[in-house]
């Protein structure tokens, strides 16, 4: 044993498995802790997945009603924006193009929360001082990290492979839908790797892979309100697109999964050279002094300084996908082709102003459900204080519950409103037409969000425990609002998410009724959630 | 003198654990007052509920006249608390949250601020990140000792301080009770307890099982007797509160409460006494009696079990 240790090539490999020493340990811990988290992440991608093919085989059951789907859905560029374009009209590829860009994404969430989780967080809260203190060595963490995404993304595409085989007819293209979205799982897990080892903070390497995920989509669905067949540049600049142009279903790209395994194969290479260059616990940019004094005086001024850094995060992120699809709006809604169908339809969605309505509320819409994740994590941030200890002492001075969480809550409910507003202007500056209107429809969906804030007030102020659940209540609203409309559920299930009692606007008539009815039915959640942060025990 | 804290009958349980089980606690205004017991007795659970953290089950207790549920805002105003572990948010400097604090409280005394700076050797401009246990703890005392407040609660608050800074901080302990204020010191370090408190408390799974100044509890105790008498001892076995007795020829080792010493003394002398040692009981001695759950059968591994 030591004499093979001493020769030249052994010695370089034990000292690589030494940087990998106790990864399996690392993985059953991973697991062993995500062992609620990860079944229920796959099994609700993959059961999603299989289970769209077979609504929709319900809905569309003969060959002329799925092409006449195919033909509508691709003449209309808002729909592309949101769902990519459609490449065949069989079963499987409309499932796919239903659900597979929505699925990408969310592997993507899942990805790199369960990467960061893994590594920064550890980091962040000293467990990982701990664990390296024993046989770990430098690389393991993020090793372990990366293999846990890889069987949760695995997972994910063998469940949607075995379980579309059948009912689509067509092992290869469920395959191909499986790995594209397991796949790009993995892209985004790279991107959360390399994001973990740039900050100190896990809750920014998080912020910092999402905006990678927003960029993403926003390229994409740019590119694909302007291309029929996802070919535009946009589209292959995100690797949401490349996802998109794996095609499965539809003559499968199978060259298209190299471009995601190559984007991943090369981050964690990336992500592995920078967590081998730093130190544990630091980002790479060394730690600068702070003031010696403060200026903050009052609840409010503590959390608006805790909140402002992502609050300016968000408010570019929106001022700049508002412009990016303002300025498409004209090319989006031009008429496409010289289709009769596709003609007819224009002119019963009332020609280019009814498209160019129709494509501007969608757009809103979507800004508006990302909104609302900007105002649960917001919202939540109470929760994150609460648990990490920081809410006991600053509740130990004259502080009272209630100021506390309010100046929070401000910044979560006055931020989405700051969302919309900058996104609504953005959005009408790139069009250049209309500001009032779609400022008007960005701000309508602030009742909706604020539901979902409300709910989130609720749950972390009666039912701490189960404050994360809010995730799943905003990603279930989320998956109705986008995936919903087009699996014909029964009106019941879609009037569950807030933002299905909207107005349409623009292009609709406002109707007062519901949006005021969202807000008393905000405002109460909130009251409540508020009311039992009064009457229950602080933890430290 | 008027009462600082008054706790009588506190319960709290958290869903099948008691973690209070009846406790009762009184500090005087201006004293320094230790809280102590063994790991997981229920003291910091006391202290949330002193700082209406926590809501309590039953029983009454009053901070500084006030209802500390109730009237938590008021109360606070009055209060500085120093936890045991100090979390700090990472991107804000030591200073900002010192003035943080000291803003949300009563205000802050900005000359005594830089001298507690200065005493403690803490640089206020580092970030939360950067700061190890010990000075993130020294945030917190600075916080709290520059307040201006008439009670402080200090749960563990040494836990990470060198030597030269422990005493750096007794003699700030000893500057409150100098200006009149009310100090509650959860602590686990004897010699901290044994020259800054006027009185204890000692708990142990939620109760209250001694309270009193030290020289009191110390009276509670066995005192160690060694003598060389000049004739045989007689009867000495038969006194009360003797323990441990072992007579060899003239002379004579022997445990005894400390509150009976004086018959064995007398029965001492009675024999003519040539040396005597007494030795008072150690503070060590004290504190494991009194945490032990059966005193003198309890070994320290079944109280770590009982304490769980």
């Amino acid at each position: 044993m030591t004499a093979v240790a001493t020769a030249p090539a052994p010695a370089r490999h034990s000292r690589l498995s030494g940087r990998l020493a106790g990864t399996g340990a690392l993985l059953r811990l991973a697991l062993r802790r995500d062992r609620l988290m990860l079944p229920v992440w796959i099994l609700a991608l993959g059961g999603t997945l299989v289970s769209g093919a077979g609504t929709l085989a319900k809905l569309y059951d003969t060959a002329a009603k799925r092409a006449d789907l195919a033909e509508s859905m691709n003449g209309n560029s808002s729909l592309r924006a949101l769902y990519g374009p459609v490449f065949a009209d069989s079963l499987g590829a409309l499932n796919a193009w239903r659900l597979g860009g929505f699925m990408a994404v969310l592997a993507a969430v899942m990805s790199l929360m369960i990467v960061v989780r893994h590594t920064r967080d550890e980091e962040e809260t000293g467990r990982q001082e701990l664990l390296s203190s024993a046989c770990v060595g430098r690389h393991a963490p993020l090793a372990s990290a990366l293999l846990t995404a890889l069987l949760a993304n695995a997972g994910v595409a063998l469940i949607t492979t075995a379980g579309l085989a059948k009912s689509t007819g067509t092992t290869a293209g469920s395959a191909a839908l499986g790995l594209a979205v397991g796949a790009t799982g993995m892209a985004f897990a790279g991107v959360a790797a390399i994001t973990a080892q740039l900050t100190e903070s896990g809750r920014l390497a998080k912020g910092l892979a999402g905006a990678v995920l927003g960029a993403a989509f926003v390229l994409r669905a740019a590119g694909d309100t302007s291309s029929h067949d996802a070919s535009s540049v946009l589209d292959w600049l995100s690797p949401l697109g490349w996802a998109e142009n794996v095609r499965p279903y539809a003559g499968e790209r199978w060259w298209a999964l190299l471009l995601l395994v190559a984007a991943a194969g090369a981050q964690s290479a990336v992500a592995y050279a920078l967590a081998g260059r730093r130190d544990i616990g630091m980002g790479l940019v060394p730690p600068r002094p702070g003031p010696a004094e403060g200026r903050m005086a009052t609840a409010y001024g503590l959390a608006w300084r805790l909140q402002r850094g992502a609050l300016t995060g968000w408010a570019a992120g929106f001022a700049v996908a508002g412009l990016l699809f303002g300025g498409m709006t004209k090319g989006a809604t031009r008429l496409l082709g010289d289709n009769e169908q596709t003609k007819e339809m224009f002119r019963r969605m009332g020609g280019q102003s009814g498209l160019t309505n129709a494509y501007l509320a969608a757009i809103v819409g979507l800004l508006g459900m990302v909104a609302a994740l900007y105002a649960a994590q917001s919202v939540l941030r109470l929760h994150g204080e609460e648990t990490g200890g920081r809410a006991e002492p600053v509740l130990a001075n004259a502080v009272g519950r209630l100021p506390w969480a309010a100046g929070h809550l401000v910044i979560a409910f006055g931020g989405s409103v700051l969302l919309m507003t900058v996104g609504g202007l953005g959005l009408a500056a790139g069009y250049g037409e209309d500001f009032g209107r779609i400022l008007g429809a960005a701000l309508v969906q602030v009742p909706a969000i604020w539901v979902l804030a409300g709910l989130a007030v609720l749950l972390y102020g009666a039912f701490p425990k189960a404050a994360p659940a809010t995730w799943g209540v905003v990603g279930v609203c989320l998956a109705l609002g986008w995936i919903g409309p087009a699996l014909n559920l029964p009106r019941a299930a879609l009037d569950l998410s807030p933002f299905g009692h909207l107005p349409k606007l623009p292009g609709t008539p406002m109707h007062w009724l519901p949006v005021l009815s969202l807000l008393a039915l905000a405002a109460a959640l909130v009251g409540a959630g508020l009311a039992a942060l009064r009457r229950r025990d602080i933890s430290g | 003198m008027t009462k600082a804290i008054t706790v009588a009958g506190l319960h709290k349980s958290f869903g099948r654990t008691h973690a209070l089980d009846g406790l009762d606690l009184t500090v005087e205004a201006g004293e320094v007052h230790g809280f102590l017991g063994p790991n997981g007795a229920g003291k910091s659970t006391t202290i949330r509920v002193l700082l209406g953290l926590l809501r309590a089950d039953s029983g009454a207790a009053r901070v500084l006249g006030r209802d500390p549920w109730h009237d938590a805002v008021e109360l606070h105003r009055h209060v500085a608390y120093v936890p045991g572990d100090v979390t700090l948010w990472r991107n804000l400097s030591g200073g900002e949250v010192i003035d943080l604090y000291g803003r949300l409280r009563g205000g802050l005394d900005a000359r005594r601020r830089a001298e507690l700076l200065d005493r403690f050797e803490l640089d206020p401009a580092k970030k939360g990140r950067t700061y190890s246990k010990g000075n993130r703890q020294k945030v917190a005392l600075v916080a709290a000792f520059a307040s201006d407040v008439e009670l402080l609660i200090l749960d563990e608050p040494t836990s990470g301080l060198d030597p030269l800074m422990e005493e750096v901080f007794q003699s700030c302990v000893e500057d409150e009770r100098n200006r009149g204020r009310t100090v509650l010191l959860s602590s686990h370090i004897l010699s901290e307890v044994e020259s800054l408190c006027d009185r204890v408390s000692i708990i142990r799974k939620g109760r209250t099982v001694e309270a009193g100044s030290l020289a009191e509890l110390r009276h509670l105790t066995r005192t160690s007797v060694t003598a060389e008498l000049a004739g045989p001892p007689d009867g000495l076995a038969g006194l009360p509160g003797v323990h441990d007795l072992d007579v060899q020829g003239l002379r004579v080792t022997l445990q005894v409460d400390t509150d009976k010493i004086d018959a064995v003394l007398r029965s001492l002398t009675a024999s003519g006494v040539r040396s005597l040692v007494s030795t008072p009981p150690t503070l060590e001695e004290l504190f494991l009696r009194h945490y032990q759950e059966d005193i003198g059968s309890t070994t320290p591994g079944g109280e770590k079990a009982v304490s769980r």
